[in-house]
């Protein structure tokens, strides 16, 4: 997907002037609430008419004020997935998925519904009224109703704020499974960093109706570290859990980890964050960390007065970060040896 | 109970009044309440304060205003008796009387339903390919059912009671423009009819009561098809 944004509107007190061209088949909108992120998705759907400017994606004018165009929402045949599921109240879960699909032109019809009910596990709750639903049944029905109308271009708006942690992780596998088998492009909307890094492959990122940056979900966790609450996220995915002495031994590569946050049987996604590794030059004699990893430094960057050191432990990646004048005094260069300890109670298990 | 033959008459006048009207003043109603809830435009309030004087207003005063419209001299009066369609003292004046008096208590009761809508309903409708009018027929007509129930039943139950405007541009002819109001005004006015107005006062009652059973059962239908 190739997309062109040129636009200004003034809503009020509030200017959003975003210019940006991007291209890729997974891109995140990032930026604080009130940085114009909802508007942005409101002018590419058509919902919101800018002042002035051109939309384009690949090649096809959506909006141009210079050449006088501006194509209907429902003929931009780009789907929304809101941060509520916004199912209709008055339709069961089946009309409900199917409402799209009715409307969409047979030539453009690309998916089945019942090979999409079935990836999304809904066929117990299709005869169902939505307000029977959990909020995570529900997000996955709005997920199902966007994907069955075929669009070209699916704009997901913030779509896990409403959920809590659990169910976030449990419906972040389907938002990735229905982009991968229907090969649908997205643009995923959302101000958590950890959702950037999960979800896309570039990044803009808006402040105060503005584009500020345009980058990698990679950029903006090492630019982010500093400033954010839990630094930077690496987020391993684990396999072959074992279960001995009250913890779990997962394999990472060719590495080893014992997390206590494991489950029997399934290989799952962690996070830890890059502030619960210590790291030593040497081995420590004795430490009551039960993860002790040797990697060479691969990278170093700076964040805000921290250091970012990418280890490579056995060929997979690990972000420590440490304050400059610990880099100093451990005499830390690339291609240096380090030890580097995780407490099994560090990881969190994501999905 | 007694009741003459012209009172059965004005029976099913008021009830064939009170339904004409309803049925007429609804998708009017429904237009208006779309665009008070949906649409900015220039002149909105004007509307807004027009839609509503006929709550304000005494009904005597409106039908003194529908009389110089629809009266010989009016200017609508006149095309409508040069077209042969007179209205003025007509059952058909007496629809338009009460649609008058009760079309912003149907507006209100609409109004209220749509403002309920998420607004977010009609932009995914939209997003999933409905065009607008697609939309309106399956998003916000069905949403606001709640709200055109009710409003029917108020203006239904308004037309049914409706006097001021009604004696002025329908007149008070038994037979032909005489509804359950004006026969009981007739009868009270006279002195030794006291329980003929009674028996039109407790038809009044059983037809009012049935209206907001019916009104209940609806809304118990609507909200078991929301639970479903």
């Amino acid at each position: 997907m190739k997309f062109h944004i040129d636009l200004q509107k003034q809503l009020g007190k509030f200017f959003v002037q975003v210019n940006a061209e991007v291209s890729g088949e997974r891109i995140g909108i990032f930026g604080a609430s009130g940085s114009g992120k909802s508007t942005l998705v409101h002018f590419i759907s058509g919902l919101l008419q800018p002042d002035r400017g051109e939309i384009f994606l690949d090649e096809e004018c959506l909006f141009s004020t210079r050449k006088g165009i501006n194509i209907s929402p429902e003929n931009r045949r780009i789907a929304i997935v809101f941060q509520r599921p916004m199912l209709f109240p008055h339709l069961s879960v089946k009309t409900n998925l199917l409402y799209g699909y009715k409307r969409c032109h047979s030539e453009n019809r690309r998916i089945k519904p019942e090979i999409l009910i079935d990836l999304l596990k809904l066929q117990p709750l299709l005869k169902r009224g939505v307000e029977n639903l959990s909020g995570g049944e529900k997000q996955r029905v709005a997920l199902g109703r966007a994907i069955l109308a075929s669009p070209r271009l699916l704009l997901m708006d913030e779509p896990l704020s409403a959920l809590d942690d659990t169910l976030r992780f449990q419906i972040i596998p389907y938002l990735m499974s229905v982009s991968e088998e229907f090969l649908i492009p997205y643009m995923f909307i959302s101000h958590s960093l950890i959702e950037m890094q999960l979800m896309t492959e570039q990044v803009l990122v808006l402040n105060n109706g503005r584009l500020v940056q345009q980058t990698t979900p990679e950029g903006l966790a090492r630019n982010s570290m500093a400033k954010s609450h839990n630094g930077y996220m690496n987020l391993l995915r684990l396999t072959c859990p074992v279960y001995q002495n009250g913890l779990f031994s997962y394999s990472w590569g060719e590495n080893t980890l014992l997390v206590s946050d494991g489950q029997i049987h399934e290989s799952a996604l962690f996070e830890l964050s890059s502030r619960e590794i210590i790291l030593f030059k040497k081995h420590p004699e004795a430490i009551s960390a039960r993860n002790l990893l040797q990697g060479n430094v691969m990278e170093m960057f700076n964040s805000d007065g921290r250091v970012g050191i990418v280890l490579s432990v056995h060929g997979e990646k690990l972000v420590a970060e440490i304050v400059q004048s610990a880099a100093d005094e451990l005499n830390i260069t690339l291609g240096t040896s380090i030890f580097a300890a995780v407490k099994a109670s560090s990881f969190r298990r994501l999905v | 109970m007694l009741l003459t033959h012209e009172d059965i008459t004005a029976i099913w006048l008021s009830l064939k009044i009170a339904l004409t009207a309803t049925a007429l003043a609804l998708p009017f109603g429904f237009a208006v309440a779309w665009l008070f809830v949906f649409k900015t435009f220039r002149g909105k309030i004007v509307l807004e304060v027009l839609i509503n004087l006929p709550l304000t207003l005494p009904p005597v005063v409106i039908g003194y205003f529908l009389l110089l419209l629809l009266g010989k001299n009016g200017w609508l009066g006149q095309l409508l008796q040069a077209s042969g369609f007179p209205v003025i003292f007509t059952w058909k004046a007496a629809v338009i009387a009460s649609a008058t008096v009760g079309f912003p208590l149907l507006v209100r009761s609409i109004r209220l339903g749509m403002e309920a809508i998420d607004l977010q309903l009609i932009e995914a409708s939209r997003s999933l390919g409905a065009s607008w009018p697609d939309s309106l027929v399956t998003i916000i007509l069905p949403l606001s059912l709640r709200g055109i129930i009710a409003g029917s039943s108020l203006m239904f139950a308004r037309s049914l009671g409706e006097f001021g405007a009604t004696i002025i541009v329908a007149g008070n002819i038994p037979g032909v423009t005489q509804t359950i109001p004006l026969a009981i005004y007739d009868y009270a006015s006279s002195p030794s009819s006291g329980t003929m107005a009674l028996s039109l006062c407790v038809v009044s009652v059983i037809i009012s009561v049935a209206v907001l059973l019916l009104h209940e059962l609806l809304g118990k239908q609507l909200d078991r098809r929301g639970l479903q």
